[in-house]
């Protein structure tokens, strides 16, 4: 039964190290904290955006860019499935704003000591197991609905990946300089209000 | 260096470039891309295996990611690795630093809905099914789509990464109120 149950293991030793790099970064991140996700949610706390965002550009960059000087790095395209996707995301971040975890965080929150993530993952467990049951009616009702296939921005518009990572760039900028003069403006009001009492009392 | 370690928090832009290079190592060297939520398929598969062997042969869902009984793929493989290690790196980090932090009921949680652990971990064990429901749905999670479809610019993934704020955010509010950021 347990025939070819393990990888080559080399493949795992490269697995296990990016896993151990990718927790220490969540955990330096803050986002295996369940106030910092939820936070992120709330509109109060944008540490997830922030990661995810320069997560995003800087990788996407790195992977073009190699691909540009003629490096054989393939993409790992999930495809796409409009209705799928959309419906998928609305509930993910459903269960998100309730665990206050995702997948990744939640199994790293473990071992930042987080107590209710051990529930949140045998609840992921059973979300697994509830869906290869009811795949089959997704695969023929809602999976073929806006099939794309491994559609990316640039194939779908058959304009260079670079104008979409411009923009991105500049988007996260724009974003990121909001974000930070706003964060700096409340710290200066709540450091004035703290004064303030303290000169009352 | 060592003081880098032992501080409790890093920029989150920091530790943003960090995964990019992170996600560089493992396309170009690993031929992989991050990602969590497939191994979850691949465990409960597994459990499920041991009880009912000729179910999930019959389940197809499950002989997608786990192959067929004359033909089985590895079940522990890159990513489940990955995910295993996750918090060993997470316990790492927080043993440097000394912030480890034993949480049972979150401090905005217990405002809203009481001290209640039960209640607190009957919510996370929903809430993780809820969540593990929609990323199979979706065809992956923060990671697999979020970060590393995100930065291959595919579409599902963009689509991915808006519904999810859209969803975290209505359910946010509903769950917590408009007043719950103040008790995060």
């Amino acid at each position: 039964m347990f025939e070819n149950f393990f990888a080559d293991p080399e493949v795992l030793a490269q697995g296990a190290l990016t896993g151990l790099i990718f927790g220490f970064l969540l955990q330096k991140g803050g986002v295996t904290r369940f106030g910092v996700i939820v936070g992120q949610f709330l509109l109060k706390d944008f540490t997830v955006l922030k990661i995810m965002l320069t997560a995003i550009l800087v990788g996407g960059i790195g992977i073009y860019g190699m691909r540009a000087v003629g490096w054989d790095v393939s993409l790992h395209i999930k495809n796409t499935a409009l209705l799928g996707n959309a419906l998928g995301g609305l509930i993910f971040g459903a269960g998100m704003a309730l665990l206050g975890y995702c997948p990744g965080t939640g199994v790293a929150a473990l071992g930042d000591g987080s107590r209710h993530a051990w529930f949140g993952v045998l609840g992921m467990l059973a979300g697994a197991a509830i869906f290869a049951e009811v795949f089959p009616w997704m695969k023929s009702s809602v999976l073929g609905i806006g099939d794309f296939g491994k559609a990316t921005l640039p194939t779908l518009t058959e304009l260079s990946p670079w104008w979409f990572l411009t923009l991105l760039a500049i988007l996260a900028a724009g974003i990121f300089v909001t974000l930070e003069r706003r964060e700096k403006k409340r710290k200066i009001l709540s450091f004035s209000e703290k004064k303030s009492i303290s000169e009352v009392s | 260096m060592t003081s880098v370690f032992k501080k409790a928090r890093w920029s989150p832009y920091w530790v943003g470039v960090a995964i990019g290079v992170l996600s560089w190592i493992t396309f170009a060297f690993m031929g992989k891309a991050l990602g969590v939520s497939t191994t979850f398929v691949r465990a409960v598969g597994t459990v499920e295996k041991m009880v009912a062997p000729e179910y999930v042969a019959d389940t197809g869902y499950l002989v997608k990611y786990l192959g067929n009984p004359e033909k089985p793929k590895p079940v522990f493989e890159w990513q489940f690795a990955l995910v295993v290690m996750l918090p060993f790196g997470a316990f790492a980090a927080a043993r440097i630093s000394r912030t480890r932090f034993e949480e049972t009921v979150p401090n905005l949680w217990a405002w809203r809905y009481g001290a209640s652990k039960r209640v607190r971990y009957g919510a996370a064990f929903l809430g993780g099914v809820i969540i593990m429901f929609g990323a199979r749905l979706a065809g992956g999670c923060t990671s697999g789509h979020g970060i590393s479809g995100g930065l291959q610019l595919a579409l599902s993934s963009w689509i991915f990464f808006m519904s999810l704020f859209a969803g975290g955010i209505a359910t946010a509010f509903l769950l917590y109120g408009k007043n719950g950021g103040d008790h995060v």
